[in-house]
């Protein structure tokens, strides 16, 4: 049996991380599934990048600002039309443990 | 099945105004010869007629097409300078936010977003005259290389129904592809415009990462995405491209060039040029259709007077790796703004914030979106960040200096796009590493910023469509334009369309 | 409690807002209290599709906050992305500095009892900050209002350097009069323009190894930084003293029992998963730049200060005060540029003008007498023309009607008397009027001349040169 590159308890630990819910039998695929995507991915240790600075973007951008203005934005009800609930201009969320 | 396309060549006297390209349509209106309102009636009857088989659209927006169409019109009538597309009925990917449309990515957790603003694009499709048809389908959030993984099922493909039309950005190459749309837009983050076109028969172009501001692009990848044009010659290629291209000072990482006319480019002449061709992209699992039409494609460049040579660009078998690894990760985090806060759906908020947060996300992601987020998240945690993330950053560099160094002795590359054609809907849903693994053609040259375009380029023995590739340094679309240009008019697979069963 | 054997050790995270007029990545404006999501755009509600782009202001102030704290700013740095979930971070990641902050190490000197000490700053970043949150208890939801979300902030991370929570209050002092001295910042705690974490731990003396860490936050002004890191250290030093071991956690401040108490967060370890931000590019800085930068700074508190001493002979608490805030010490400098008797000024400056400036809730800038009234109304005392009681009074007549001192006493008629023949008369008037007390002083008692002296200024409303009725008093008298 090959050694496996992540387990159900990591992938539960991803989700997590990831607020992901997801049901047993996604998470058994997402496993097996995952374990052989990991593997393929092995295949860049065949490449020495010992010394290789890694490439964040790939052009020279540098230095990219705006000047200090104000830009019309939205007022509060648009910024609110699309909100799954709302209240006296407040986004409303479940109450979040203080 | 497996019959393919019946094919029909487009006739230049018998075409219907949905046939035609977006230049004639532009000229025609500007002429006043036909009206905005009368192209655009066409286009919507044949969404009438074929969309409930192609289901390129998710959304029409017949009333707004028409009223900005009449709108066109009149202020055309009134003596207003016409614009680059006036007239022009354009299909967007369900990606580019529109102010006051419902825009979704393909996803459920999107469902009843209506954008408050323009995506830079969109602002300057505009401006330049055009009117937007609706939105089409494609890949939730453009993860995937077939369109089946969009929450509202599958596009199929115009040459052949049971078959897929490649992805992500399906539905705008199908659309374009069953005429029922002048030109249509999409966005390429491993091979999203490219590979669709490919499988669709149409040109689909990927500018150079920076060229097109990516405002108001509902980001997959941050590092690799870039929107780009469909169409159904080069020209329109290079006329959109015209329109969209440009610095936005809303976008830090859009490049500050000046635009050229790329329509000048469109010369029919590449007598002397030099054209690599990678000997890595004769990968195992390449179709035969595929190879021959690819390798005819040679053979009708070097008959005008192109120079093909062989080159070498060891690292692209990483590309796949690579990708998946940024990509992942870049997804994961941008996806995480979907949390049922501020807009979209919401569920489980009854158990608390973080039930709120989970319950949302099951219901709103679909299968292939959550795997990705996984895997993002799994690169970047603690522990793995190295192995994984910061490896295939140093690896990208790696594989951005095999191009630098083939373009020291070569003008462009050629690939083939996909190692495939359509492919029938279903068949490669079971594993998701094989359908990564068919981006092999594409992916690398988002991973080193390049432009690339993909053209028709044959058929094969079923009568499925095969793209050509061509890839340039960084900034030479005109270089490119110009190679595909050539082709196109020297070759009628461009004038082939498929023939729906009505 | 036994507290001898281990040493305290403090660091400190300051978050400074940024002066700006926009937020960090937006054009939205930067404002304080008003209705809930007002202040906001596609970019920083972190819409789909929407892109961050760099205030240029925001990167000039974070520069010279930079220098001024002595740190190597940086060439190059850049932005990364630091994701969690919460409601009030609509983008889930916050944009931060990981790994290439802008400003690296550096210092900073702060007064401490035993004198001058140099606080090591680690680095200083850029970062967005977050909205803000609501909690509707009887309704059982909480609210969120993003206004905040995105103004600028500069954390300034400062070496584990404190030994005691004294140095800890010192030192966000200095940081203060420093951020307000270069114009980078407000640094109003009440409005959340300055806010500060702590991480205190205590190890055994001579003990190289850091002790576990203990955050604490929720302290909302410098006072409550003492308080809270005192209690800390003394709930540190109980544990250790009976065996037990610290955990390593996050408390939050009480103001009202003055208490830590652990978060007793049920969340898992976080794991931010740092990674470059896509959708910004580097910011590499040119030197000619910095240094221009640099050459524009004014001179700083520390420097100011000791220079006051010096040049001024002030003593150092008065030097202190009056460079604690930079238009206080520049007043002090126009002023002092038309007397020599520094001593007085600062006096002045410090007793009577920011006493009543303070009274009347104005700032030095707005105060109505100019430094050279102030230079002239001293030069009035020095030269013996209105004795030091009636400069008072001069002084709030120049405070309230903002003439110069030499007309309050022209028209007033406060001019002091020195001519002893009209003095004279008063002096035997007051001599034949209070026999009581000339018997008194004559018996021996001192004291009794002062009630004398008074007599005459009384008649004289207080514009009698009061050394003048002494000597004449004691002639007669004695």
């Amino acid at each position: 049996m090959m050694e496996k590159k992540i387990t159900l308890s990591d992938v539960e630990k991803v989700a997590r991380l990831a607020r992901l819910g997801i049901s047993p039998k996604d998470k058994e695929n997402f496993e097996r599934q995952l374990n052989n995507i990991l593997l393929y991915m092995e295949k860049l240790d065949e490449l020495d990048t010992g010394d290789c600075e890694p490439l964040a973007h790939v052009l020279p951008l540098k230095n990219v600002l705006r000047e200090d203005r104000v830009r019309e934005g939205l007022g509060q009800d648009e910024a609110l039309k699309n909100a799954p609930e709302k209240k006296d201009g407040f986004f409303i969320v479940p109450p979040v443990i203080k | 099945m497996g019959s393919g396309g019946r094919v029909k060549v487009r006739q230049k006297n018998k075409v219907t105004l949905n046939q035609l390209t977006a230049h004639e349509v532009a000229d025609r209106v500007a002429k006043r010869e036909v009206t905005a309102v009368e192209v655009t009636e066409a286009c919507l009857r044949k969404i009438d007629e074929v969309d409930p088989l192609i289901r390129s659209f998710i959304r029409v927006d017949r009333e707004g097409a028409l009223w900005r169409a009449a709108d066109l019109d009149r202020r055309l009538d009134e003596g207003e300078r016409p614009g680059l597309l006036s007239g022009v009925p354009v299909a967007l990917k369900d990606i580019f936010c529109v102010k006051g449309q419902e825009i979704t990515c393909g996803s459920r957790i999107l469902k009843g977003f209506i954008s408050p603003y323009d995506a830079t694009i969109v602002r300057k499709l505009r401006e330049a005259g055009a009117v937007f048809l609706g939105q089409t389908n494609m890949d939730e959030f453009a993860m995937g290389s077939s369109t089946e993984n969009s929450s509202y099922g599958p596009t199929r493909n115009p040459w052949d129904p049971e078959r897929v039309p490649g992805g992500s950005s399906g539905g705008s190459a199908a659309a374009l592809a069953a005429d029922e749309a002048i030109t249509s837009l999409g966005s390429d983050t491993g091979g999203s415009i490219r590979q669709p076109a490919s499988l669709c028969g149409i040109a689909g172009m990927k500018p150079t990462y920076s060229r097109v501001s990516r405002y108001g692009l509902i980001a997959y990848a941050s590092s690799l995405d870039q929107i780009g044009p469909f169409g159904k010659d080069v020209e329109d290629i290079a006329l959109v491209l015209e329109v969209i291209s440009g610095h936005d000072p809303l976008d830090s990482t859009s490049v500050s060039l000046e635009v050229p006319r790329f329509r000048d480019a469109l010369v029919d002449d590449i007598k002397g040029m030099k054209l690599g061709v990678p000997r890595e992209c004769f990968v195992e699992g390449m179709e035969a259709g595929v190879e021959k039409a690819f390798r005819a494609g040679l053979e009708k460049f070097q008959a005008l007077g192109a120079e093909v040579i062989e080159i070498g660009l060891p690292r692209i078998p990483y590309s796949v790796a690579c990708y998946y690894i940024l990509s992942t990760a870049e997804a994961s985090s941008n996806l995480a703004r979907f949390d049922g806060v501020q807009y979209g759906i919401r569920s489980g908020e009854a158990e608390g914030l973080l039930d709120m947060y989970e319950s949302t996300r099951r219901a709103g992601f679909g299968e292939e979106v959550k795997r990705r987020i996984i895997l993002g998240t799994y690169v970047l945690s603690a522990g793995y960040y190295e192995a994984y993330y910061e490896k295939a950053l140093k690896v990208r560099r790696l594989i951005k200096e095999d191009f630098d160094r083939v373009f020291s002795s070569c003008d462009c590359v050629v690939m083939p796009t996909s190692p495939c054609v359509a492919f029938e809907i279903g068949a490669r849903m079971k594993d998701p590493l094989q359908m990564y693994l068919s981006d092999i053609f594409t992916i690398s040259v988002n991973l080193a910023g390049l432009p690339a375009i993909s053209i028709p380029g044959g058929f094969d023995e079923r009568n499925l469509p095969v793209g050509l590739q061509i890839i340039g340094p960084p900034f030479s679309e005109e270089k490119i334009l110009r190679t595909a240009y050539t082709f196109e008019r020297n070759t009628d697979f461009y004038l082939r369309k498929p023939e729906l069963k009505e | 409690m036994e507290n001898m054997n281990y040493e305290t050790v403090i660091g400190l995270e300051v978050h400074v807002q940024l002066k700006t007029r926009t937020k960090i990545f937006c054009g939205c404006p930067v404002g304080w209290g008003g209705e809930p999501n007002t202040r906001v755009c596609p970019v920083c509600l972190g819409l789909p599709g929407v892109l961050p782009v760099l205030n240029r202001k925001v990167l000039e102030l974070a520069v010279r906050a930079g220098l001024a704290l002595n740190c190597e700013v940086s060439g190059f740095s850049k932005f990364d992305r630091k994701n969690y979930f919460y409601p009030d971070l609509p983008k889930a990641y916050q944009i931060s500095q990981y790994d290439n902050p802008l400003s690296g190490p550096g210092w900073i000197d702060i007064q401490t009892e035993g004198g001058k000490k140099r606080i090591g700053i680690t680095r200083a970043h850029l970062e967005e900050d977050a909205g803000k949150l609501v909690h509707f208890e009887k309704e059982g939801y909480s609210g969120v209002d993003y206004n905040r979300t995105g103004i600028p902030l500069l954390e300034i991370v400062s070496d584990p350097d404190f030994r005691f929570p004294r140095e800890a209050y010192e030192y966000l002092k200095t940081i203060r009069t420093v951020m307000r001295y270069i114009e980078v910042s407000d640094c109003d705690m009440e409005k959340g323009s300055f806010r500060c974490d702590a991480n205190v731990s205590l190890r055994p003396t001579g003990e190289k190894e850091l002790g576990v860490k203990v955050e604490i936050k929720n302290m909302n002004s410098f006072k409550a930084v003492e308080r809270a890191l005192a209690y800390e250290v003394k709930r540190q030093g109980e544990l250790l003293a009976v065996g037990r071991p610290v955990v390593q956690e996050t408390r939050l401040y009480n103001a009202d029992l003055q208490k830590t108490f652990s978060m007793r967060s049920k969340e898992e370890t976080h794991d931010y998963r740092y990674f470059p931000d896509p959708d910004l590019v580097p910011v590499i800085l040119e030197k000619e730049w910095v240094e221009e930068i640099r050459s524009s700074l004014p001179e700083l508190p520390g420097p100011r200060s000791e220079r006051f001493r010096e040049q001024y002979g002030l003593p150092e608490y008065d030097a202190g005060v009056l460079t604690a805030e930079r238009p206080l010490a520049d007043y002090f400098e126009a002023a002092a540029a038309h007397t020599s008797n520094y001593k007085a000024l600062s006096n002045w400056v410090m007793v009577e003008l920011l006493g009543k400036l303070n009274d009347s809730d104005s700032t030095v800038e707005e105060s109505p007498i100019s430094p050279e009234q102030l230079a002239g109304l001293l030069s009035l005392i020095e030269k013996g023309a209105i004795s030091g009681k009636i400069g008072k009074q001069v002084f709030a007549e120049m405070f309230a009607g903002g003439k110069d001192p030499e007309v309050i006493v022209e028209e007033k008629g406060l001019l002091q008397i020195s001519d002893e023949g009209e003095l004279d008369k008063i002096v035997e008037q007051v001599i034949s009027e209070n026999p009581g007390s000339v018997a008194d002083f004559r018996g021996g008692k001192e004291k009794a001349i002062g009630f004398l002296v008074g007599q005459v200024m009384k008649i004289t409303q207080g514009k009698a040169n009061p050394g003048l009725v002494n000597q004449l008093l004691r002639r007669k008298l004695t």
